[in-house]
């Protein structure tokens, strides 16, 4: 079996007394689109959140990539340049407009040129069907947009990994179809995607299901039967 | 038809009071009569008491001889001088006493702001004392407190405290040495000018080749080395001469030296500590704007800390920070004005004695607004602009 | 796979004194030194300060020469002097009547700060206490002897000069602010006018201008005293500051209001006294408290006219040849009066702004 892309070994965090993530053992294979689904509160945002780092796990080990996530910066830089995060509340940079917020990972932490990231930028924008936006700033976009643009921002860095926070939690009904089909293309180019949510609906759409609950992975299924309707209502 | 839509069959308008413009311009005339009857009621019995005081109106006596020394200068003044130049000595002193004070507030407040949100429960407590205790005693209060520290407290020269570098403090004030005469100093200066220039066109160089190649410059360590090396390099030219004019006790005080005078020193205490409570609460606020979900996007993406903060969070906080601080650095030159309770010679304190010694009340009072006026409207010109340049976009 | 792993305790303790400490002071090593600095800090200077102000203390001392022996603080100072730093200059034996006009200030104040008295008739209430304050203050009526107004001072006048200062400045500041927001472009003009120019200069200049300039605008033989003067140039000055509070209240309320009233016919007038007035001034309460400390702290500023307001008598209170030499006593006694207004009004403010933010968003 080649490496996996996540490996998560008995992995235990505590916010205070709270044990929120108990020993958790997960591992996710290139190329794979996983959904991890659960009430909220119970644990599946903070899992995802320390595969790059925004939360620190105090027991385990987590390997992304082959390199294992430590105190290490140099090792949490390497991370955060494989991993690309979208969240639930878009967290654009209001102050730039949707181009440099694309760019402005691949600038600095890419160091590439600025003609050839903004190019780039223009073909992930493409990608999300929003290129005529380029100029504008993220208030003057609609939710839909937004979390587009935000996809777009992640994708901008080339990363091995996508990671989505509940990315359609924000948006109605028919604006999160769309940037579901929008992610499921995405994964269809090569790209694997994690994926937290607390829709059934959204979570009977993936290839492998993880169903956490009070902090513990209780089911790791295949794609659950609904796929089949659900494509066919979608298509 | 068509006529109807041009407006032809219109109801004609009558001259009616119920009619909403006929009313508006009713009650403007109404407004603008009383001010005019106002005006002309206080402008008449004004001009009727100064001929009964026989008191002649005018800028006139700005020429005459001022007769009375001022305590501080920062350009050369005699009691043989005009009013005018002593008013502008006044005026000097507040831009002085307001532009020290400003950086150092600016400088204080922050790190306290700063500290105030710290995880650290010990420094979070300490800033919120000091925020607590400074905005809520008058300053007036807190200037009368710092100057009998400095003048009742302290020792007199001959024991004066030497707090070591040649710098004494003692009730006659700040002791402290001061460049010679000497070209190596004005080589330093102007190394300091030169660096300011160089540094800002680094940044520009930089900016173009990170455009272009991709490879980023480290134009902050660049430009805080020139602007630490080039004046030492200035005065190493200028054959590096060690000596300073240092300050020495002859006789019952101090001689040599340059010297912050009890006034300053007490305006200037007050000042910086007060208006520095106020600006930590609107750097705290400005901090806090920025939500931390920012942080986590930049984190993402693999920008370092230092550079989120710079490329992240400060722009958008500067956004809210800035127009309550130019408030501030507005209440801390108008505060200046109490400088007149200590004695401290800025333009209120010269602008009263004036009028005191010449009767020229009005005029007195018209220079102080003038100036104060001046400053008040310029920054609400410049805030303006910002405003308009840097509001986020949002629809 | 699924075997259910029961919560357990983290590692590390995470509550205890001993976490606490980790947490809130050591949580990383710049954390620690920081702790460290502040804690080398207090301990340079708390227990000199201690020493000065309560061990090495006088309380007691007739005399200053007694005082001084000691290397402490001389709070006997404030023990011989405070009638006079409170009350200033007012008959010695007459001192009850501005002791009772502060507490009927103080009590008009709290009462306002109480949600239950915003009522209409809280405007009565303020009516009734302002005369009662001027009744007890000047006397000459009900048996009371009369007390000229330059005789008043401390504190009583320093309450005096803040509570009628806001209360009379907050009918002016009303109506500057619905003129500022006008569609009329004559009266918008004057009241932007008159709100920039007076927020554009010091409140020490408008002092001057009614100590030196009122006495020419009026007609001849014709004069105000001097503490009416004080008090108009802190009216004039609060209008102006009034006038951008409401003005902020104001812009708050949503469009819809306005429109609502007209729709339903009201006038103008029925339009702001009944629909958007009382949104917008519940709004501006906590900036209005805000405003209320400023213009408390700076009534100081009449002392450098020569008003014996409580930093006036203060100053006075040192000038006595026999008790030189006290005056940072003098200073922190006046500051823990000043503090203890302001501070409790300004918690006050806060809970409130947050009250009314949560109000809102329900």
């Amino acid at each position: 079996m080649a490496q996996p892309i996540i490996d998560l070994q008995g992995v235990n965090k505590w916010y205070g007394e709270f044990h929120v993530l108990r020993n958790i053992n997960l591992t996710v294979a290139r190329g794979e689109r996983i959904v991890i689904c659960g009430p909220s509160g119970s644990g599946k945002s903070t899992m995802i959140r320390c595969i790059n780092r925004l939360e620190e796990h105090q027991k385990g080990h987590i390997i992304v990539d082959g390199t294992e996530l430590t105190n290490d910066l140099k090792n949490i830089d390497a991370i955060r340049r494989e991993v690309g995060m979208v969240f639930q509340h878009f967290n654009l940079f209001p102050h730039l407009t949707v181009l440099e917020n694309l760019t402005l990972g691949p600038i600095w932490v890419l160091k590439q040129p600025k003609a050839e990231a903004e190019a780039a930028a223009m073909k992930y924008l493409e990608r999300v069907r929003i290129p005529e936006q380029a100029k504008k700033y993220p208030g003057q976009l609609s939710g839909g947009q937004q979390q587009r643009v935000a996809i777009a921002r992640a994708l901008a860095g080339s990363p091995k990994l996508l990671l989505a926070d509940e990315p359609t939690g924000n948006l109605d009904t028919q604006m999160a179809r769309a940037v579901m089909q929008l992610l499921e293309d995405i994964h269809r180019d090569g790209a694997t995607i994690v994926m937290v949510t607390h829709d059934p609906e959204l979570a009977a759409r993936a290839q492998r299901n993880v169903h956490v609950i009070d902090g513990q992975i209780v089911d790791v299924g295949e794609a659950p039967r609904l796929h089949m309707n659900v494509s066919r209502l979608s298509a | 038809m068509a006529e109807s839509l041009k407006g032809g069959d219109a109801p004609a308008r009558r001259l009616s009071w119920n009619d909403p413009d006929v009313r508006s311009v009713v009650y403007q005339v109404v407004a603008l009569g009383l001010v005019a009857l106002v005006g002309w009621f206080l402008i008449s019995n004004t001009l009727h008491n100064l001929s009964v005081r026989n008191i002649a109106s005018g800028f006139g006596f700005m020429e005459r001889e001022a007769g009375f020394a001022i305590g501080e200068s920062p350009i050369a003044f005699g009691p043989e001088n005009t009013y005018g130049r002593a008013v502008l000595v006044g005026l000097l002193n507040t831009l002085r006493i307001a532009a020290v004070g400003i950086i150092l507030a600016t400088i204080i407040g922050t790190i306290v702001g700063i500290a105030r949100l710290s995880k650290n429960w010990l420094i979070a407590r300490l800033a919120t004392v000091y925020v607590e205790v400074v905005r809520n005693v008058p300053l007036l209060l807190q200037l009368f407190f710092w100057y009998a520290v400095i003048t009742e407290t302290l020792p007199g020269p001959r024991q004066a405290i030497d707090a070591g570098l040649g710098v004494f403090i003692s009730n006659r004030g700040i002791k402290f040495p001061a460049p010679t005469d000497h070209v190596a100093f004005d080589l330093a200066a102007l190394g300091f000018l030169v660096a300011i220039a160089l540094a800002v066109a680094v940044s520009h160089w930089a900016k173009k080749r990170q455009d272009a190649t991709g490879q980023p410059f480290p134009v902050w360590w660049t430009g805080l080395g020139l602007i630490i090396g080039m004046p030492v390099l200035g005065w190493l030219v200028g054959g590096a001469p060690m000596e300073l004019d240092m300050p020495v006790l002859r006789g019952f005080n101090f001689s040599g030296g340059a010297t912050l005078t009890p006034e300053f020193a007490a305006l200037l205490a007050g000042l910086v500590i007060y208006t520095a409570g106020f600006v930590a609460e609107v750097v705290r606020a400005g901090i806090q704007a920025v939500n931390y979900g920012q942080w986590e996007a930049a984190g993402a993406l693999g920008l370092s800390r230092t550079r989120t903060l710079r490329l992240v969070v400060l722009p958008q906080s500067l956004r809210v920070i800035i127009p309550p601080m130019t408030s501030q650095y507005l209440n801390l030159t108008k505060n200046s004005s109490l400088a007149v309770a200590i004695g401290y010679p800025d333009i209120v304190s010269i602008a009263n004695t004036t009028l005191n010694q010449t009767g020229q009340a009005i005029e007195g009072i018209m220079i102080i607004m003038a100036v104060y006026l001046s400053i008040s409207l310029s920054i609400s010109v410049f805030m303006n602009w910002y405003n308009k340049h840097i509001a986020l976009v949002e629809r | 796979m699924a075997s259910v792993t029961e919560a357990l305790p983290p590692p590390n303790p995470q509550s205890g004194p001993l976490a606490w400490l980790r947490e809130r002071l050591f949580s990383s090593p710049l954390n620690a030194i920081l702790t460290m600095l502040s804690v080398w800090l207090l301990l340079m200077v708390l227990p000199p300060l201690v020493e000065w102000a309560l061990i090495r203390a006088n309380f007691t001392a007739e005399t200053s020469a007694e005082c001084r022996a000691g290397a402490g603080a001389c709070w006997a100072f404030i023990a011989q002097k405070y009638r006079l730093i409170l009350f200033g200059l007012y008959p010695f034996d007459e001192q009850w009547r501005p002791l009772v006009a502060a507490l009927i200030l103080i009590g008009m104040i709290v009462a306002s700060c109480l949600p239950a008295m915003w009522k209409p008739r809280l405007i009565l209430l303020w009516v009734a206490g302002l005369v009662a304050v001027a009744v007890l203050m000047w006397g000459g009526i009900l048996g009371l002897r009369y007390v000229e107004d330059t005789l008043w001072g401390g504190l009583p006048l320093t309450l005096i000069l803040a509570t009628f200062g806001i209360a009379v400045a907050f009918p002016f500041g009303l109506v500057l602010a619905l003129g500022r927001r006008s569609k009329m472009p004559a009266i918008k003009t004057l009241c932007v006018l008159y709100i920039e120019l007076i927020r554009g200069v010091p409140l020490i200049s408008m002092l001057f201008m009614s100590s030196v300039m009122l006495p020419l605008f009026l007609p001849e033989g014709f004069s105000i005293d001097k503490l009416l003067r004080a008090q108009i140039a802190i009216i004039l000055f609060a209008a102006a500051y009034i006038a951008e509070v409401v003005r902020g209240g104001l812009q708050a309320i949503p469009k819809g209001q306005y429109e609502g009233a007209d729709s339903l016919g009201l006038n103008y007038a029925q339009k702001m006294g009944f629909i958007i007035l009382p949104q917008a001034l519940k709004v501006v309460i906590p900036p209005m408290v805000s405003l209320f400390i400023a213009v408390f702290k700076d009534t100081s500023l009449v002392v450098i006219i020569g008003i014996y307001d409580l930093m006036q008598s203060t100053k006075v209170s040192l000038t006595d040849p026999a008790w030189r030499g006290f005056s940072i006593e003098a200073y922190i006694f006046v500051s823990a009066i000043y503090f203890i207004f302001c501070f409790s009004m300004s918690k006050y403010s806060k809970a409130l702004e947050d009250r009314l933010a949560t109000g809102h968003k329900r």
